[in-house]
């Protein structure tokens, strides 16, 4: 079977709607971190998909690198956030983190 | 010539300025000047000072017809549909104009000297005087312009001073009223002049008598339309001077003080008719004339035998003013233009006199002023009773007096108008009327100065007048004597007043003048020229006139003096020597005593068709006020209430429905959307999906 374009773009769907279920259903904040984790990585093939079959050159290999530098300094920040949050209010559940309610 | 006509202009401006300043002074500051009656005064006796060196010159030294002095007040240059639309305003002076300055200054002058000891204590001194220097600039300025402009401003401000003077003691409710009355009154024939005004100034686009005579020489007024102009000019002089049928106002015109009475509505206020009269005369047609000479001999024959019957010794005098004005009017309109300006000239003298004299009776019987509670004055009253008898023989015309000369001269014009046109009815009236005069002239002084006092009280206290009063009285008494008018006591002709004095030329088509006013060989006439026809047209229209005047001459005298002789017999004869009892001979003709007593029922007749008339209209307007207007108007109150009930009810149910239904619902879904924030970041971008999945489908391309 010839692995072509619709092959990687279905992945790469089933990729984002897996983070994205996992974004709106955990409560968990490091779960809808890691959530927002695999929708960039979706996007991600999504761009090398394209640069592979499609006629930008190496534009959307360079962005993927971009978005995974992002991530990657997203994620240190975000960790860092979490930290500070379970620091302060002793949970990581989002839904109880509402202090800025009221 | 010009330079001394210049300086008589002049003077003029000045003597016509000097009496409104004083009225301008007495009313601004009236209460800081200590002795206002001296203010007044003096300003009126440099007046006369002037007026007589204006006289003077005029009449003996310049032999200019006429000095005119014109200036443009306004200029509004061509006006669409009018044309040319330009006031000229001016003064002008001729022999008739330095006269009748003399005269008022005088007479003025007199009674402001007079007024000093009769108006002594009076509550509004000042404006007494005040007032009367408003008058006398009013007069002054009616004597003194050349057009019908400023003639007519004048003319109805000698109104308002005289409603002013006649109203001097306003808490009387008679005085008050007789003010109203003689401005309404007189309100009715100024509004026939205006209109005659009106008419000659929309033909002739001046105001000017020169060019107005100019304009009807050159025949752009013509016909009945003229004859109708002259009428309706003459309607104003049938106001002021008092003539039938608005006579009625004089009489209760007496209401005012003593002296405003001799100088406004017997001297100079009521003369302003007739001498209106001869300022136009030129432009009057037999027509006009005829009417005039008619209305005159009416009036005087009406007013004498009211005089008769009455009383009151200032209403005698008033109808006896009447009548004389009416002889003024009457002698102008039979063509006897010099005889009647004379007779305006001479009654003026004679009539303040027997005024102020009344006055001096009036003053010294504590506000007396009914014969009956009169008599035997003449012991206490020397002066006013002497003085009073010179005035008296000269309205019943006497020879030695003035009121002969110019009374004769009268009758005699009537007596050649009845020859000439063969009618005898205006003749025959003034002839009566001489009797009439010269009876109740006589029974006034019998009653008031012969006899025995019949309220003793009142005799024991009379005392003749301060010499303020009674020296206005011997002046007057002194002006009332032939030599001051002519050498000759029985024929006016050789005097200088019908030497400077003459008949104005007239300017009206020849087929509309008085038939031996024709000239023969038709010259053409000058417009607005004084001074004879006799070096107009020669000796031939000349002839029939004065001849019929030459022969008539002393007929007419005879029989002048012979009635006036035998009126003056009768009221002796009556009341003196009782030969006929007065009371017996009431009786008899009680019938016309009646009719007479009740001055022919004019009064009786206004108050019944005109006061009622206006009464009935007005309570007709109240009706209809009160119902239908104002059935209106609440009409339409009820239907706004009603409306705005409905409104209320329409804003509180329907608008307010709206309103609160509106949040109502607002509120309603608010609840309902409020279930979907719930602060959950999950939920959020699980709608925002759906929201995101529901616009993909909704906008899709395929």
């Amino acid at each position: 079977m010839h692995v072509g374009l619709n092959h990687f773009l279905i992945l790469s769907a089933i990729l984002f709607s897996l983070g994205l279920f996992g974004v709106v259903t955990r409560k968990n904040t490091i779960m809808v971190l890691m959530g927002i984790e695999l929708i960039l990585n979706s996007a991600n093939i999504n761009f090398i998909a394209f640069s592979r079959f499609g006629s930008f050159g190496l534009t959307g290999q360079v962005i993927a690198i971009f978005v995974i530098i992002l991530a990657a300094a997203e994620a240190a920040i975000l960790l860092a956030i979490v930290l500070n949050i379970y620091q302060q209010l002793n949970t990581v559940n989002v839904d109880e983190i509402d202090k800025l309610k009221n | 010539m010009a330079q001394i006509d210049q300086n008589l202009i002049a003077l003029a401006l000045i003597v016509l300025l000097l009496p409104i300043s004083g009225f301008i002074l007495l009313i601004l500051f009236g209460k800081r000047i200590p002795r206002q009656d001296l203010v007044e005064t003096s300003f009126l006796f440099l007046g006369l000072v002037i007026s007589v060196y204006i006289f003077y010159s005029k009449l003996f030294v310049l032999n200019t017809p006429k000095i005119d002095w014109t200036f443009n007040w306004i200029n509004f240059g061509n006006v669409p549909i009018f044309g040319q639309l330009r006031i000229d305003l001016g003064i002008a002076i001729d022999n008739i104009t330095a006269i009748m300055l003399v005269v008022v200054n005088l007479i003025s002058f007199l009674v402001h000297v007079y007024s000093i000891a009769y108006m002594r204590n009076d509550v509004r001194y000042s404006r007494y005087y005040a007032y009367l220097g408003l008058f006398t600039f009013s007069m002054l300025g009616i004597v003194l312009t050349n057009n019908l402009l400023m003639m007519y401003v004048s003319w109805e401000l000698v109104g308002l001073s005289s409603y002013l003077l006649i109203g001097h003691w306003y808490e009387k409710k008679s005085a008050a009223d007789a003010g109203k009355k003689a401005f309404i009154v007189n309100r009715v024939g100024d509004v026939g002049f205006f209109i005659g005004i009106l008419i000659v100034f929309s033909i002739m686009h001046t105001f000017l008598f020169k060019d107005i005579f100019a304009g009807i020489a050159g025949g752009k007024l013509a016909g009945p339309l003229l004859t109708t102009a002259g009428i309706l000019i003459f309607c104003g002089a049938i106001g002021k001077s008092a003539q039938f049928p608005l006579h009625v106002w004089l009489p209760d015109a007496m209401e005012g003080p003593t002296p405003v009475s001799a100088l406004i509505h017997a001297a100079t206020m009521v003369a302003a008719g007739v001498y209106l009269v001869a300022r136009v005369y030129p432009m009057l047609t037999a027509g006009a004339l005829t009417v005039i000479a008619y209305i005159g001999a009416i009036t005087a024959f009406i007013s004498a035998t009211i005089a008769v019957v009455q009383n009151d010794i200032k209403k005698v005098l008033a109808y006896s003013t009447i009548s004389q004005l009416g002889y003024m009017v009457m002698g102008l309109g039979v063509g006897a233009f010099s005889a009647g300006v004379f007779h305006l000239v001479t009654h003026a003298a004679f009539k303040a006199g027997l005024f102020l004299a009344a006055g001096s009776v009036i003053y010294a019987m504590h506000h007396e002023q009914d014969m009956r509670n009169m008599g035997g004055l003449r012991r206490k009253l020397p002066i006013t009773y002497w003085s009073f008898v010179i005035y008296s023989l000269s309205i019943a015309g006497i020879p030695l007096t003035s009121g002969f000369l110019s009374k004769d001269s009268i009758l005699s014009g009537t007596l050649v108008y009845g020859k000439l046109t063969n009618n005898y009815i205006i003749p025959v009236i003034g002839y009566t009327v001489v009797f009439l005069t010269a009876a109740y002239m006589f029974r006034l002084i019998i009653l008031t100065f012969h006899g025995e006092p019949r309220d003793l009280h009142k005799y024991e206290h009379a005392k003749e007048s301060p010499f303020v009063m009674s020296g206005p009285l011997i002046v007057l008494a002194a002006l009332s004597l032939f030599i001051f008018y002519s050498p000759n006591p029985l024929d006016p002709e050789t005097g200088w007043f019908m030497r400077s004095v003459t008949k104005p030329t007239s300017v009206v088509p020849v087929d509309q003048r008085y038939s031996w006013d024709q000239p023969e060989a038709s010259l053409p006439a000058v417009a607005g020229e004084r001074g004879g026809r006799m070096q107009e047209f020669g000796g031939q229209t000349e002839s029939v006139y004065d001849e019929t005047a030459h022969n008539l001459h002393y007929p007419a005298l005879a029989l002048s003096l012979t009635l006036a002789t035998l009126g003056i017999l009768f009221s002796f004869g009556v009341y003196q020597w009782n030969w006929l009892d007065a009371e017996k001979l009431k009786k008899r003709v009680h019938i016309v005593y009646v009719f007479l007593i009740n001055k022919w029922y004019f009064d009786d007749l206004y108050g019944t068709i005109v006061v009622g008339g206006t009464l009935l209209v007005s309570k007709i307007s109240a009706w209809f006020d009160s119902h239908v207007i104002d059935g209106i108007v609440n009409g339409a109150a009820s239907l706004t209430k009603a409306w705005s009930f409905a409104s209320g009810k329409f804003d509180n149910y329907v608008v307010d429905g709206i309103v609160n239904f509106s949040a109502f619902f607002t509120g309603l879904i608010g609840a309902g959307f409020r279930r979907t924030q719930t602060g959950k970041v999950q939920t959020y971008i699980v709608l925002a999906l759906l929201g995101f999945i529901v616009i993909f489908f909704a906008f899709r391309t395929y």
